[in-house]
């Protein structure tokens, strides 16, 4: 179509096929936004697009779509749509709402889809009185005009229907204004009018400069506050691309405590935070608790319970070398999470970061759906009650945890995930350790069996041993000596066997079991591969053992007599050794004490538009249901003077109840009129 | 759901049957029952959502008589349970009753097994022209969305007996909301049937049901959906129990008005023209059913905007849930509007409504699936 002078324009854009097209743009465009996910970290986008891409996208606004220009232009294109449709309707619509269309010509009513004729011989007076009761009593506000050759009823109901229109209609519109109020827009317009810039994240407040940061005076906003317990904030950080904001708030907020209660199987039931508001005006404080779903409006700002963090809790840490062969003191030490401390030692150099803590570690031991089980059993268990599930779940907690990174010269870093208490694996107790090379994978954990004081004592005795070359040749004798009788026993097979132990304590070293069984591959024939494994096996628990020994034994602690749980714990202690060759990492933190403190996340917003939008929903509702329920019917009867009648029913809707509607009516009037009924007398299932 | 009343008097009182009565006299003794044993346990909100029940279930039940027997079916199956249960969740083993016919699980299993038989009566119905499997096919669909109603009620009751602060309105998680899609959807066919006396459209209706159910039994059998799990914080909200109900109703009657349009469309192709409504009478249904559906729907979002406002302390944060919703509520105003301009009417909006399905569809289960977002419940 051409568009040439602005009236043209006017009725494209204020159409029902825009609006349509609008409607479906506006759809698709949403979409966008949630595939690719919004408001991330850039360098998150960089990862997953990569650098050509990566340029592209952000200028599309592809990262915070619905804030992106080209997607406020379809709204506002859909606010003008829909005022320009409006501003069209009204006067029509209007003129609809109130006229009875009285004077109607009997020709235009022939034309109805629905009407029909019939003669009455009741006087014109009483016939015009009797069809007038006939349309009031059925709900119908009438008119009549006079007319040369007889009377017109003009009767109409339901013209609140339209009303809907405009309701639905503003409140589209009031709905996409308020929603630009408290969208990035206002604060978008306010940082180009007074200067501001956003400005680097995670940097100190004192250093944030005054260019990136807003007054309590700012009127839409919508950040985070971040209090540990036992301080206060009185600042929010908004987020605006890849930078933030500092909003400073009309109030302090203090957090007492921070609670998170738990159902008995772990899952979170309540987090709270306990707060101190003081007023900077008036200087009233006061106390409010507020959790999920229970938020606190003041001074026009409202405090959501978004989410909590550790808030520097303090751990005391004890740092155990995993280099074998190095002896003396294991520091201790005391930081808090969110710390980063230098680790100095002659075999390492590392930066620690303390990343997270945990005080709860809720897990499910319960045996999984699918332990043999018949296919009617696990029916079965589909039958009775929702919670039957719950007996075979067994939770248990598993208590404190804590996350570290070790940082290298190079920058490299890698992530350990540490409990404090040993968690019972099959019969025995291990501490776990968890490393992981990035964020991407899960944690691969390391059991260390704990050992008869409760201890890792023993396990790291027996590795600083076992895997330090210099002292294998003096285990391996001992392990010979008490094999074979220290003497009495031939020399020569004491040496002999002396050396395979030594060997195998030097291939152990190496990658574990890993390199026996690539030992025990490339050197020996396939049938003997079984008895070799056995031997070297059992070589390696005595070695343990002996290594065990000698530690006591270097400690002044009397030897041990070596019976089943010792055989238990030798053979997991062997496990762990081999897997610690993975470990990559010459050190291990166990936790000793800690000093729990968390932090709440609130989220503080002041929505301008909030209300507006409020409203407009409200109209909204009403609107569309007067829309789609509030049928408007009009119905005509032209009585003739000479008694042909004309019955004739119209309406704004196509739906087919106009049909039954009609007939009923048709009906109605005709008994009305003291003629006998044809049409019959339908009942309220009539279908097609 | 029918609010237009054309009928003058549809719920006039002169047009009451004394049975209307005794439906109102019997929902007005349970509710006051119901204040009177739980009423120091319910605050405002819980007792003016159980009165509101009052109005909303006389109006559908005077208008829609079959209703008010539905409506003491699912009364008596409950109390049954309820009884047999006697506050004792381990009974649901023992009592054969229990394990075997109305316990939660086992009713909702029976409801998953009748809807399928309905959709195998329909079917049989159609092709074979049998007046009786209609009949029978309509009759399983009664019983199978009463005993889901029953389950869901008993399921609310067993959650309370899991220990205190354990209980919450069963539909809050996925497998919950997918078992209300079921009854929703079920029942508003079954309301069509009788406004437009008309069993033809069953066939095609009971379809999308049927898959809701597989879907339900996959869920179930392999993620142990089924197992009552108490709510995470973000979920104890007045707004969810209002929200979640009618965004069902609008994804029940959405997805009942895309079937209508397949057999729209192969009716207009001459395809089992002959048994099925008119194409007229299945456009009407198709449009009864979106307004319907975007009645509510348009209710819901709004809700879901007030929770969100609560919860995440934005009423709207373009989370991809929500906006998910958005574009199916623009998809149906589109449809809307196509429907009131001139010379668009029939195919293109029948193939509109089917493709609708296929998004909503996507709003429902595939924005869980394949898009992250704050919507806690039902990650797969
Ligand atoms: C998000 C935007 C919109 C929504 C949700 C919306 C909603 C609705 C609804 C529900 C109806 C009633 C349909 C029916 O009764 O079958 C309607 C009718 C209508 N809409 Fe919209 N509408 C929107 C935008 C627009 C726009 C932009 C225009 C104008 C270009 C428009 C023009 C109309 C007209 C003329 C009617 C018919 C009113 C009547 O005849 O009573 N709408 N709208």
């Amino acid at each position: 179509m051409q568009r040439s002078t602005p009236r043209d324009l006017f009725e494209l854009l204020s159409s029902m096929r825009f609006a349509i097209s609008l409607l479906t743009v506006l759809a698709i465009a949403s979409v966008i936004g949630t595939v690719v996910e919004q408001n991330q970290a850039f360098n998150a986008y960089l990862n997953q697009f990569g650098p050509f891409w990566f340029p592209v996208f952000e200028a599309l606004g592809l990262y915070s779509v619905y804030n992106a220009g080209w997607f406020l232009v379809i709204l506002a294109f859909l606010v003008l749509s829909t005022t320009l449709c409006i501003v069209r309707q009204t006067a029509p619509m209007l003129r609809e709402m109130r006229s009875f269309r009285e004077h109607a010509r009997e020709l235009s009513l022939r034309q109805f889809a629905h009407q029909s004729r019939f003669t009455h011989r009741l006087a014109p007076a009483q016939a015009s009185e009797q069809a007038l009761d006939y349309v009031t009593a059925a709900g119908f506000r009438a008119r009549t005009s006079t007319r040369s050759d007889g009377v017109l009823i003009a009767a109409k109901q339901g013209s609140a229907g339209r009303s809907g229109y405009f309701l639905a209609h503003a409140a589209i519109v009031l709905i996409c204004i308020g929603g630009l109020l408290d969208g990035d827009l206002p604060l978008r317009i306010r940082m180009a009018l007074d200067g501001k810039a956003t400005t680097a994240a995670n940097q100190l407040i004192s250093d944030i400069p005054e260019s990136a940061r807003f007054g309590a005076d700012n009127w839409s906003f919508r950040g985070n506050v971040f209090v540990p317990e036992g301080r206060s904030n009185r600042y929010a950080v908004l987020g605006l691309g890849d930078g933030i904001l500092l909003q400073e708030l009309p109030f302090t907020v203090s957090l007492k405590r921070f609670h998170i209660e738990h159902y008995d199987n772990g899952m979170p039931s309540r987090f709270a935070s306990d707060l101190v508001i003081d007023d900077h005006e008036t200087g009233e404080s006061f106390a409010h608790t507020i959790e999920v779903n229970r938020p606190l409006a003041y001074r026009g700002v409202t405090m959501y319970q978004s989410g909590f963090e550790d808030g520097g809790s303090l751990l005391r840490l004890r740092v155990r070398t995993l280099v074998a062969g190095t002896t003396g003191a294991e520091p201790t030490l005391e930081a808090a999470v969110g710390d980063s401390v230098a680790l100095a030692h002659a075999h390492y150099r590392y930066a620690l970061e303390l990343t997270d803590f945990q005080a709860f570690n809720v897990e499910d031991f319960g045996h999984p759906d699918d332990e043999v089980a018949t296919t009617r059993e696990r029916f079965e268990r589909h039958l009775g009650s929702g919670a039957s599930g719950a007996a075979r779940r067994d939770f248990r907690n598993l208590g404190p945890s804590f996350i570290y990174k070790l940082r290298d010269e190079a920058g490299q870093a890698r992530e350990f995930h540490n409990y404090m208490q040993p968690v019972e694996r099959d019969g025995a107790w291990f501490m776990l350790s968890g490393v992981r090379d990035s964020q991407a994978e899960p944690f691969r954990y390391l059991r260390l069996p704990v050992d008869e004081q409760g201890g890792l004592d023993t396990w790291f005795a027996i590795h600083r041993l076992l895997f330090d070359p210099e002292r294998h040749a003096e285990l391996a004798r001992r392990l010979a000596a008490r094999n074979l009788g220290a003497d009495g026993a031939d020399p020569q097979i004491l040496q002999r066997f002396a050396e395979t132990a030594r060997q195998t304590a030097a291939l152990f070293a190496d990658k574990g079991f890993e390199s026996i069984g690539r030992f025990i591959e490339t050197t020996i024939p396939e049938q003997e591969r079984e008895r070799a494994t056995d031997l070297f096996l059992n070589l390696l628990q005595g070695l343990a053992w002996e290594a065990w020994m000698l530690a006591r034994d270097e400690a002044g602690e009397p030897e041990l007599a070596f019976d089943a749980p010792r055989a238990m714990f030798v053979h997991n202690t062997l496990s762990a050794l081999s897997d610690s060759r993975f470990y990559e990492a010459p050190l291990l933190l166990q936790l000793t004490a800690y000093e729990h403190r968390q932090a709440t996340v609130l989220q503080v917003t002041r929505s301008p538009g909030k209300p507006i939008v409020y409203f407009g929903s409200l109209l909204l509702v009403l609107g569309v249901f007067a829309m789609l329920y509030i049928r408007e019917r009009r119905l005509f009867v032209l009585l003739k003077n000479d008694g042909e009648t004309l019955v004739a029913l119209s309406s704004n809707r196509r739906t087919l109840d106009i049909d039954e509607t009609f007939e009923r009516h048709a009906a109605g009037l005709r008994s009305a009129l003291g003629q006998p009924t044809q049409a019959s007398e339908h009942d309220s299932q009539r279908g097609t | 759901m029918e609010l237009a009343h054309d009928r003058p008097g549809t719920t006039r009182l002169d047009r009451r049957d004394p049975f209307d009565w005794l439906y109102l006299l019997a929902l007005v003794v349970g509710a006051g029952a119901a204040l009177y044993r739980y009423g120091d346990a319910m605050d405002a909100y819980d007792t003016a959502i159980l009165l509101l029940h009052l109005p909303i279930l006389t109006a559908i039940g005077w208008h829609w008589k079959a209703f008010r027997t539905w409506t003491a079916a699912v009364a008596l199956l409950s109390l049954a349970s309820l009884a047999l249960y006697q506050g004792d969740l381990a009974r649901a083993e023992e009592a054969f009753a229990l394990k075997y016919l109305i316990s939660s699980q086992t009713a909702i299993m029976w409801m998953s097994a009748l809807l399928f038989m309905a959709t195998g009566a329909y079917w049989l119905g159609l092709l074979a022209r049998s007046d009786f499997a209609e009949r029978s096919g309509s009759t399983l669909t009664w019983i199978a969305t009463a005993m889901g109603t029953t389950g869901l009620l008993v399921r609310w009751y067993e959650s309370h007996q899991m220990g205190p602060g354990m209980g919450y309105i069963p539909i809050s998680n996925l497998y919950e909301v997918f078992v209300l899609f079921c009854l929703i959807t079920g029942l508003l066919y079954l309301y069509y049937e009788h406004r437009y006396a008309t069993r033809r459209m069953g066939a095609f209706v009971m379809v999308v049901v049927s898959a809701a159910v597989a879907f339900l039994l996959w869920y179930s059998f392999t993620r142990d959906a089924h197992e009552i799990q108490p709510l995470i914080p973000a979920l104890q909200s007045y707004w969810m129990k209002v929200h979640v109900p009618s965004n069902f109703i609008g994804y029940g009657a959405f997805a009942l008005a895309a079937m209508i349009g397949v057999a729209y469309l192969l009716v207009e192709r001459g395809i089992l023209a002959s048994r099925m409504p008119a194409p007229r009478v299945l456009e009407d249904v198709m449009y009864r059913a979106i307004a319907v559906g975007f009645a509510f729907f348009t209710i819901a979002t709004i809700l879901g905007a007030l929770w969100a406002a609560e919860a995440w302390g934005t009423y709207w944060q373009w989370d991809p849930k929500e906006t998910w919703a958005l574009i199916v509520w623009l998809n149906y105003a589109a449809w809307l509007h196509m429907r009131l301009t001139k010379g668009l009417r029939g195919a293109l909006l029948a193939w509109w409504a089917v493709i609708g399905l296929a998004v909503t569809t996507f709003a429902f289960i595939g924005v869980n699936m394949f898009l992250s977002g704050l919507h806690s419940y039902g990650a797969l």
